[in-house]
C-alpha cells in the first residue's frame, strides 16, 4: 500500500440555475432549479513518500477540490482515501498534524500581526516543544530570508514577502505531506525561483512527500518529475514529464541564418520560409532528428548562426487540453 | 488548551492596535448614552407611578450598558469568521488539529474583552463624576458587586456562546443576513440593551424569562443597581449556567453537522 492512495473519489457540488433578467429572477425565487456539477469523479492516485508530484489541469478541472478531500477540509461523497494509514475527512484532527497546507489564493497569516506572531500561535496549536519549534523556526528563516520581515505586520507586505511566511508557516510542525494549491500565483520571477529551491530543498533534505498544483509549467519542469493531469474531474494523464514531452514535442522550428541559398527536400522538414537573413525551417521530431538535419545543413551551406527553439512546455499543455478537449 | 488561550490572546492584541476605533467607540456609546439618559429622566420627570425601577437605578443601568457595550451587545458579527466562510479562508482552519467550535469561541471572547478594555473605564469614569441626575452610581452594596462581576462574567461567556452560533449557522446559509440578522434583532431587543426588562410589558417579560438573552446584561446589571435580590442574583447565576451549557451544546453539534456538508467558495 501506498503511502497516498486515492481510490475511485467522487465529489458533486449542487449548484443554483439561474438565467439572466428579472422574469427569471422572479422565477427562480418561486422554485429554484439545481444543476449538479462533478467536480471531482472517479479520481484514483498513488503516491510515495518522498515524490513531488505536479498536479495540473485547467481552472475548474477539480484541482482544489481533490487537495481539499486529501487535506480532510471536504468530505467526498464516495471513494476511499488512505494517506499515512488515515482516512482524512474521518479523523480529521489527528490526521491534520501530518499535513501543511499552503493555499496560494488564501492566507493563514493573521492581517494585523507580524507573522512571527502567527508562527507562535502555530506552535501552540500543533504542541510543537519549544527547541525544537525554535531551531525549525530559525532554519525556516534562513532558507526563506525572512530575517527583515517577519517583525513587520502581515498587511504591509508584499505578496512574495508573504507568500514565503505561508509557506513558512505550513512547515513549523515538520508535516510528512505537504499540500501546494498555486504556491507561485502572483510572484514574481525572484520569488518564484526562491519558492521552487526551497521546496526542491525541504523535499530532499526531510523527505516531505508533496502535491503542488500550479499554472505555471515552469514550477512543475523545475519541481516534479511526475504530473496527473486532470479535466473535467477526471484523471487523463498520470506518468512522468519526460513521457508527456516525448509524445507531444512533434514539431521544431529552427532558425538558419546564412547567406547562401538552401535547396532541402526531405521527409520531415514540414515548412521553409525564406527570412530577410536566412531560412526558418520547421521538422517533424519522429521523421528527423535535429542532429540529422544538422548534418544535412552543414554539407549544404554555410551556417553564420542558428537557433533551435524548442516548443514549450506550455505548447504542450495547451495541445493536451485540446487533444482531451478540455 | 493552551492553544486556545493564545487564540484568545492573538485576537485580543490585534483588537489593541485599532486605538482610534477605540476612542470613536466611547464618543458613540457617549452620545448614546445621553440620548436614553435624557428620555428616561423626561419619562419621570412627567410623573408616572409605579415604574419598576427608580430613577438612579435606571440611569445607573443605561450607563452600564454603554460602558460594557462592547462586551455584552448581541450585534456584534466578528467579520473575519463571516468573511473566513465567505471567501473560503475556512479552509485553514479546518487543517489545524483543533476543534474550530473553540478556535471561534476563544477568538470571539478575545474580540470582545479587546474592546471592552479600551472603552469601559472612560465611560465610568467620567459618568460618575457627572451630577445627580446624569450621572452613574455605585453599587447598592459589596455583596451585589461582587454578584454582579460573577453575573457579568458569565455573561459574556453566554453572549460569546451565542455569538459564535451566528458564523456556524452561516456555513450552511453562506451568507451572514438574513436569518442571522433577524435572530440577532430579536436578541437586541429581548436582552435589555435597547430597553430594561422591568419595563417590558408582561407578556414579554414573561416570554424573555424563558429565553436566554436577558441574562447577559440585564441581570447582571439589575444586580449591580439592587433592582433585584441577592437570592433572585444567585438563582440568576444559576440560569446563566444552564444557557451556557446549552447553548455551546447546540453551538458544537450544529459546528460538527455543518462542517460535514461544508462547500468551500473560491477555488
Amino acid at each position: 500500500m501506498s503511502f497516498i492512495e486515492v481510490k475511485q473519489i467522487s465529489k458533486s457540488f449542487r449548484v443554483a440555475k439561474k438565467k439572466s433578467g428579472l422574469k427569471e429572477a422572479f422565477k427562480s425565487f418561486i422554485k429554484r432549479e439545481y444543476q449538479i456539477v462533478k467536480a471531482v469523479e472517479d479520481v484514483s492516485f498513488s503516491i510515495d513518500e518522498g515524490e513531488i508530484v505536479g498536479y495540473i489541469g485547467p481552472n475548474g478541472a477539480g484541482k482544489s477540490t481533490t487537495i481539499k478531500i486529501l487535506s480532510g477540509i471536504l468530505t467526498p461523497d464516495s471513494g476511499e482515501c488512505q494517506i499515512a494509514g488515515m482516512i482524512p475527512w474521518k479523523n480529521r484532527v489527528k490526521y491534520v498534524k501530518n499535513i501543511g497546507v499552503v493555499f496560494g489564493q488564501k492566507s493563514q497569516l493573521w492581517w494585523d500581526i507580524p507573522a512571527e506572531d502567527t508562527f507562535d500561535l502555530l506552535k501552540d496549536i500543533y504542541e510543537i516543544p519549544d527547541e525544537k519549534y525554535q531551531s525549525t523556526k530559525n532554519d525556516l528563516i534562513k532558507k526563506l530570508n525572512l530575517e527583515d520581515i517577519i517583525n513587520i505586520p502581515v498587511r504591509q507586505l508584499s505578496l512574495g514577502q508573504r507568500m514565503r511566511c505561508e509557506i513558512a508557516a505550513a512547515l513549523l510542525h515538520h508535516p510528512k505531506i505537504l499540500f501546494l494549491d498555486e504556491p507561485t500565483i502572483g510572484l514574481d520571477a525572484v520569488s518564484k525561483q526562491l519558492v521552487r529551491d526551497f521546496i526542491k530543498k525541504i523535499n530532499r533534505e526531510n523527505h516531505t512527500t508533496i502535491i503542488l498544483t500550479t499554472h505555471d509549467m515552469s514550477d512543475i519542469t523545475t519541481l516534479a518529475k511526475r504530473i496527473i493531469l486532470i479535466g473535467n474531474g477526471k484523471v487523463l494523464y498520470d506518468g512522468s514529464l519526460k513521457k508527456l514531452k516525448n509524445q507531444y514535442e512533434t514539431k521544431t522550428t529552427i532558425m538558419v541564418k546564412t547567406k547562401d541559398k538552401l535547396n532541402i527536400r526531405k521527409k520531415g522538414v514540414l515548412e521553409k520560409i525564406k527570412t530577410k537573413d536566412g531560412y526558418q525551417l520547421v521538422i517533424h521530431l519522429k521523421e528527423l532528428s535535429i542532429s540529422e538535419l544538422l548534418t544535412i545543413l552543414s554539407r549544404k551551406i554555410e551556417i553564420d548562426d542558428i537557433e533551435i527553439e524548442n516548443e514549450s512546455i506550455d505548447d504542450i499543455i495547451v495541445k493536451l487540453y485540446e487533444d482531451y478537449q478540455i | 488548551m493552551k492553544a486556545y488561550f493564545t487564540y484568545f490572546k492573538l485576537k485580543f492584541m490585534s483588537g489593541l492596535q485599532y486605538r482610534s476605533a477605540a476612542w470613536a467607540g466611547i464618543a458613540t456609546q457617549f452620545f448614546f448614552g445621553f440620548v436614553y439618559v435624557m428620555v428616561y429622566i423626561a419619562f419621570y420627570e412627567s410623573g408616572e407611578k409605579q415604574l419598576p425601577m427608580n430613577l438612579h437605578q435606571v440611569i445607573t443601568y443605561l450607563w452600564l450598558n454603554q460602558a460594557f457595550f462592547a462586551l455584552v451587545n448581541q450585534f456584534h458579527k466578528d467579520p473575519e469568521l463571516f468573511q473566513m466562510v465567505k471567501d473560503g479562508t475556512i479552509s485553514y482552519e479546518l487543517v489545524r488539529p483543533k476543534n474550530l467550535y473553540f478556535m471561534w469561541y476563544f477568538k470571539i471572547l478575545g474580540q470582545r474583552l479587546s474592546n471592552v478594555v479600551m472603552r469601559f473605564i472612560p465611560i465610568i469614569f467620567v459618568t460618575s463624576l457627572l451630577p445627580y441626575p446624569y450621572g452613574m452610581e455605585g453599587a447598592s452594596n459589596v455583596y451585589h458587586f461582587f454578584l454582579f462581576l460573577c453575573s457579568l462574567m458569565i455573561g459574556t461567556l453566554v453572549v460569546v456562546a451565542l455569538s459564535v452560533l451566528y458564523p456556524i449557522i452561516t456555513l450552511a446559509t453562506m451568507n451572514e443576513k438574513g436569518i442571522v440578522n433577524v435572530m440577532l434583532s430579536i436578541a437586541d431587543i429581548l436582552s435589555g440593551i435597547v430597553v430594561p426588562i422591568p419595563f417590558f410589558p408582561l407578556f414579554l417579560q414573561k416570554i424573555s424569562k424563558y429565553l436566554p438573552f436577558q441574562y447577559i446584561s440585564d441581570l447582571p446589571f439589575r444586580i449591580y443597581v439592587g433592582n433585584v435580590s441577592f437570592q433572585f442574583g444567585i438563582r440568576g447565576i444559576f440560569i446563566q449556567l444552564f444557557w451556557f451549557l446549552i447553548l455551546v451544546f447546540i453551538g458544537f453539534s450544529l459546528m460538527k453537522r455543518n462542517i460535514k456538508r461544508i462547500v468551500v467558495q473560491g477555488g
